[in-house]
């Protein structure tokens, strides 16, 4: 099992879990978090006053899959992400050691 | 026409059968259903009014200026309104009314009111004839509210809130009081009609906005800079907020200007027009000068020069024609624009909401163009003679200018004396870690948003 942590624009949200719905992932877990990588924010100007905003709003998903749907699920997942602009995120995969199913105790892939 | 013949013949045997007492009598009773009547449409827009210029201190400038601080602040900054319309209007009854309208002598209004003594159903003749006294007193202490709640923007997110309220207490009681009684009260010094030096300033340029601007900028360069200004984002938390604080107080602002005619006539609708189109074209001007120079039209800016328009319009709003006031409107967005984006980053001192560059700024130019533009078309104060600048007398632009500068002498001397007796009893700045962990939980023991709860 692959543990998937991307960090995405959040207006990209709902383009990312329609994309991942329609290969039949169902479950993930959604964060607002702020960040930045390379895009290193914006500047806000306030009767005249600047700010550089560099945290910048982003949407963490975090998702759990069977090793062999990695590919597809990290690929359809970049897909719905994408504008091609600075500032689109990141995907990191993970391994992990055991999924259980807190209701009946399922293990493994069948808990996911 | 026989019957009517016979009508009118009838008419006027019966006419001259009722004695001319009698008839005396049904004028009498006519003249006093009149005025009656007067007094009846002038009292209720005068309580609408009193009830308006309330509603721009709480919500209006609570929302205006919370929207304005960081998140941590909201409820302190919002307080400071909110606690003034509970202090001042102790004050008011106690002795404030008596200090700003008792007869007294030219800067003093001596001791005739206190404790509201014989304010009540009658009108006072010096003021407004046909409306209670009671509805001018109540009138009147709206304003008294708003002026030290304006202040509370220079000192936002640093102020300890005991020292803000021994402040507030004497800057009434000391600054605000013998202003309003030199400008509006009986024998008051730069009182229009009986002043030694006669000033127009319609609903408070000089003593609302110039002494709360200027009171300002002394309080935001006593108490110095807020932690961490200049280096820390300070960006404010929400101008949704500011925006539904700023459309109420433009709307409370028709009670602050037209109700400043005291009665509901042809006055108050031009002051009401004035008012309403001066801001119009401050806000356009705030708007379109940021557009140019920083690239980006912000909403901001946009009710920052509502406000500066709605500042600048107040002393003139019963003097001037619409043009004139869309013109004072317009310089005070643009003039207030530089001045808190331009000026006051190059002298460094950290005046948080513009209170200084929005309420003094806006009302020192308000106060100078209302003595160019005011005219006996609008108001015939002088009984015909010119009134302002463009009615052919210069000598007004004089005077306004001496009342200007009368308000910010007064409230220079007056506010540092006050913030010096204040350091000294309660102290005025919040401790280093109580402005770090923000006000409303330091000061209040509260928080503005508790999402979880």
């Amino acid at each position: 099992m692959k543990k998937i942590e991307a960090i995405i624009q959040p207006h990209k949200i709902e383009d990312v879990k329609e994309a991942l719905k329609q290969i039949g992932i169902d479950g993930m877990t959604i964060t607002e978090v702020r960040g930045h990588g390379r895009q290193k924010g914006h500047k806000e100007v306030y009767r005249g006053m600047e700010y550089q905003v560099d945290l910048l709003p982003k949407v963490k998903l975090e998702l759990v899959v069977p090793s062999s749907r990695l590919d597809e699920v990290t690929k359809t997942l970049a897909d719905a992400a994408r504008t091609g602009k600075i500032g689109d995120g990141k995907i990191f995969v993970f391994d992990v050691a055991e999924a259980i199913r807190i209701r009946n105790d399922d293990r493994g892939d069948t808990a996911l | 026409m026989t019957r009517l013949s016979l009508l009118f013949l009838s008419f006027c045997t019966f006419a001259a059968a009722q004695p001319v007492a009698d008839l005396d009598k049904r004028l009498a009773d006519l003249e006093k259903a009149a005025k009656s009547a007067q007094s009846a449409g002038d009292n209720a827009w005068m309580l609408t009014s009193a009830a308006l210029v309330l509603m721009m201190t709480g919500p209006g400038l609570a929302l205006f200026y919370g929207g304005l601080v960081r998140r941590k602040n909201i409820l302190s900054t919002m307080m400071h309104s909110f606690v003034l319309m509970a202090l001042v209007s102790v004050l008011w009854a106690v002795v404030g009314y008596s200090i700003a309208f008792g007869e007294g002598n030219s800067f003093f209004g001596g001791l005739q009111y206190v404790f509201l003594h014989g304010v009540g159903a009658d009108p006072n003749g010096d003021y407004a004839a046909t409306i209670p006294q009671g509805t001018f007193m109540v009138y009147q202490l709206m304003f008294a509210i708003i002026t030290p709640a304006l202040i509370s923007g220079a000192f936002a997110e640093r102020m300890k809130f005991s020292g803000m309220l021994l402040f507030m207490t004497l800057w009434v009681l000391i600054v605000y009081l013998p202003m309003a009684h030199m400008v509006w009260g009986k024998n008051g010094f730069l009182g229009a009609t009986w002043g030694r030096v006669s000033t127009f300033d319609f609903a408070g340029g000089t003593v609302v906005h110039i002494t709360s601007g200027v009171s300002a900028l002394v309080c935001a360069l006593y108490l110095g800079k807020r932690k961490g200004y200049g280096t820390d984002p300070m960006r404010p938390h929400s101008l949704v907020l500011s925006t539904v604080g700023a459309c109420l107080l433009w709307v409370g602002w028709f009670g602050f200007n037209a109700g400043s005619a005291l009665a509901a006539n042809a006055l108050a609708t031009s002051a009401f027009v004035a008012t309403h189109f001066a801001t119009a074209a401050a806000a356009l001007g705030w708007m379109i000068v940021e557009w140019v120079r920083t690239g980006k039209p912000s909403i901001l800016g946009a009710i920052s020069g509502a406000v500066a328009g709605l500042v600048a319009i107040t002393p003139a709003s019963g003097f001037v024609k619409p043009m004139p006031a869309m013109l004072i409107g317009l310089t005070a967005g643009v003039v207030c624009y530089l001045m808190v984006s331009v000026v006051k980053s190059k002298f460094g001192y950290d005046d948080a909401l513009d209170a200084f560059g929005v309420h003094g700024i806006g009302g020192t130019v308000g106060a100078i163009l209302t003595g160019v533009f005011a005219t006996k078309e609008i108001n015939d104060l002088r009984m015909g003679k010119p009134m302002g600048l463009v009615d052919g007398n210069p000598g007004q632009v004089v005077n306004n200018l001496i009342g200007v500068a009368i308000a910010w002498g007064l409230a220079i001397v007056g506010t540092w004396i006050i913030l010096k007796v204040c350091d000294a009893v309660t102290g005025l700045r919040a401790n280093q870690q109580d402005e770090i962990e923000g006000l409303d939980l330091s000061m209040h023991g509260e928080e503005g948003y508790n999402f979880e709860a």
